[in-house]
């Protein structure tokens, strides 16, 4: 489905992205797990298409691999949301399917879909403003659904939303797995990644450290975590790692 | 071209803006209000209403007769407001900004100023104490203080006793000179005038001092003036809620162009930036989309404010509505680019709006919006012409209140799209795209 091979990024003398590769098949969900500055949301912004590698390839089966064909197949779910809070729900669909040249009565069944979907067509009236943490990042989900796309890329859709949140976006994702929607997902939370992801690549310093399935990465480690620590050290990375991501 | 996502987000501007409340009042609500204020000011005088007269102290030492015309002529003039006092009462009033002015005629004002009418020497002198901060107030001031001391010292020359006294004493040393051509002259005007004072003293004596013919001589301005505003048409008065409707317009406008580039700048600095460039949209369709968007927004205030001060301030367009338009349409396109330009150039969206507001409050005041261009001094005025601002005022005043033709609109309407390219070929410049 996506084969990412040799992707290099650089933002001056830094290097974010250290020619990594992996692939994800379809409809697997594939968590990329990494401390801050490890490299995760340059990946994904090239993967969507948003940032120019400076080397190396991004592939999506069925297309001619332009950055264009890129944003008309893939659904970025982006960290910060992505919402004009002075304006409905509704109001903000329309927009991010207007943006895919959705339109019409088209454009109103997909809005509708993706409420119903992430439970928030009885509030799609209502401004995002009056939203709880919880609707917001549900809301932006649904923004990158609009135009069906084959592949969703979800940067850490779960930052700062309580547990029942947290819970209802992974009963939307696991509908879009079913629906057979491959995902990547990015996140700082290991039992997300070991409910959601049916493979796990571990990233630091733009470098990818591992690449297995969960279950292969538990057998090895005991759990996630330790795989996780294991692999990327303790140290603390808030300060200029976190800059750099 | 993606016209779909073109479309999709002038609507979501528009939606934007118009849920905005504070936009909507500051957009539309603001500058009528302040276009009314200004054009009742500027305008209340010429329907008739009583205007501010200004304040004037009058220092009067000399107590002559002289004098005391000049300031009675000066308390019943329609654009003063006068009052006697002392001469340190007076300049610590102007000190304080009571009075605009104070003229001080000193003692022996009267008869030295007869004198030097006759000989041409030893004139006094009139002080004119002036508030600094009201120098357009001390020319007026000045103005009527020359027209009523020539009335009423030649006609003190001509007929009062101190005249009279001064002739003959005039007339006494001219006779002690050697007499050249000039002073043979001099001397027989001086004889006719003591002549024609003698027939005036004889007809009083015989028809009393108020006849015709014994009205005293007295030199003042041999012509009156006729005031005749050129506008669009005879019967049209000029309404000055025209001009600060065009000039508040033009200074609110830029402020939502201002808005517009700031909306810009935070939108990269939030997710929603992510979600626009992970659509295919190229940065040629982005950049169009928000132009359009922005000059619609500067379209629908334009027409609101235009329509209030239709509606309400009688404000028309005597000339060319097509020239209207023209003006209209071009000064949005400016604002457009102008609000592009200033999301391309800034970095940070508080560093920047303070620093377009100042540049735009900058444009404004050069472009002849608060206060009319003409009171700036020349090399300003010269300077204001190359502002797009003053092209906007310009245009807008001409195709409304001064009911010029649809060709009065072509130079404004050029010189506003010239701007408008200039602005957008440095916002797509400098506009980043790729991340």
């Amino acid at each position: 489905m996506l084969v990412v091979d040799g992707l290099t990024k650089r933002f001056g003398v830094r290097i974010a992205v250290a020619g990594i590769g992996f692939r994800v098949d379809r409809g697997e969900c594939l968590g990329l797990l990494g401390p801050n500055g490890a490299g995760k949301t340059s990946t994904l912004a090239m993967i969507s298409g948003i940032a120019q590698p400076d080397r190396g390839t991004v592939r999506l089966e069925g297309t001619a691999g332009s950055n264009a064909d890129l944003k008309r197949h893939a659904g970025l779910v982006p960290q910060d949301l992505a919402l004009f809070d002075e304006l409905s729900a509704w109001a903000n669909l329309q927009l991010f399917g207007g943006l895919h040249g959705l339109r019409g009565q088209t454009l109103r069944q997909r809005a509708q879909e993706a409420l119903e979907l992430v439970g928030l067509d009885d509030r799609r009236n209502d401004r995002v403003k009056t939203f709880s943490g919880g609707m917001k990042r549900r809301l932006n989900i649904a923004g990158a659904l609009l135009h069906d796309p084959d592949l969703v890329l979800l940067d850490e859709p779960t930052v700062g939303v309580d547990p029942q949140s947290r819970n209802a976006i992974f009963g939307n994702l696991e509908a879009l797995k079913q629906r057979g929607k491959t995902l990547i997902y990015t996140t700082h939370y290991m039992e997300e990644a070991e409910r959601l992801c049916d493979r796990v690549v571990i990233m630091d310093h733009g470098h990818v450290l591992a690449d297995d399935t969960v279950a292969a990465l538990k057998a090895q480690h005991g759990d996630l975590e330790q795989a996780f620590l294991h692999l990327t050290g303790r140290a603390l990375r808030d300060g200029t790692a976190g800059a750099a991501q | 071209m993606n016209t779909t996502a073109i479309l999709a987000l002038i609507r979501n501007d528009i939606r934007l803006f118009l849920t905005d409340r504070r936009a909507v009042i500051v957009g539309v609500l603001i500058p009528i209000c302040i276009a009314a204020f200004f054009g009742y000011v500027f305008g209340g005088a010429a329907k008739g209403q009583e205007i501010g007269k200004l304040p004037i102290a009058i220092v009067d030492e000399d107590q002559s007769s002289v004098t005391r015309a000049i300031a009675a002529d000066l308390a019943a003039d329609k654009f003063l407001q006068v009052t006697p006092l002392t001469r340190e009462v007076a300049r610590a009033q102007v000190r304080k900004g009571t009075q605009n002015a104070a003229a001080v005629f000193p003692k022996g004002f009267g008869e030295q100023s007869v004198n030097a009418l006759f000989s041409g020497r030893n004139k006094p002198h009139i002080e004119l104490l002036v508030d600094p901060s009201q120098a357009t107030s001390a020319q007026l001031i000045q103005g009527l203080l020359a027209q009523y001391s020539m009335k009423d010292i030649s006609k003190e020359a001509f007929s009062g006793v101190t005249g009279q006294k001064s002739l003959e004493g005039e007339l006494q040393r001219l006779d002690g000179l050697e007499a050249t051509p000039e002073q043979v002259e001099v001397k027989s005007l001086l004889q006719s005038a003591r002549r024609l004072n003698k027939l005036r003293d004889a007809a009083d004596a015989a028809n009393g001092p108020a006849s015709a013919q014994g009205a005293p001589f007295e030199l003042g301005i041999p012509y009156d003036v006729t005031s005749t505003e050129v506008v669009a048409h005879d019967n049209t008065p000029y309404n000055s809620y025209a001009h600060s409707f065009a000039g508040m317009s033009v200074q609110f406008i830029l402020m939502s162009g201002i808005d517009a580039g700031i909306l810009l700048l935070l939108l990269r600095q939030r997710g929603i930036w992510q979600r626009i460039r992970s659509a295919p949209l190229r940065k040629s369709e982005f950049i169009l989309a928000r132009a359009l968007a922005t000059a619609l927004i500067s379209a629908f205030q334009l027409a609101v404010i235009y329509t209030a001060a239709g509606l309400i301030f009688g404000v028309r367009i005597e000339g060319s509505a097509l020239g209207f338009v023209a003006v209209a349409a071009s000064f949005c396109l400016l604002n457009a680019t102008f609000g592009l330009m200033i999301a391309t150039l800034g970095q940070s969206a508080a560093a920047t709006r303070g620093i377009a507001i100042l540049v735009m409050l900058l444009l404004v005041m050069l472009g002849g919006a608060w206060v009319p261009a003409f009171v700036f001094p020349k090399w300003l005025q010269e300077v204001s012409m190359y502002t797009p601002t003053r092209w906007a005022v310009d245009g807008l005043d001409a195709m409304t209140w001064r009911g010029l033709p649809l060709g009065e609109a072509l130079l404004p309407t050029a010189v506003l799209c010239g701007s408008a390219i200039l602005f957008l070929i440095i916002a797509v410049r400098r506009f980043r795209w790729e991340e």
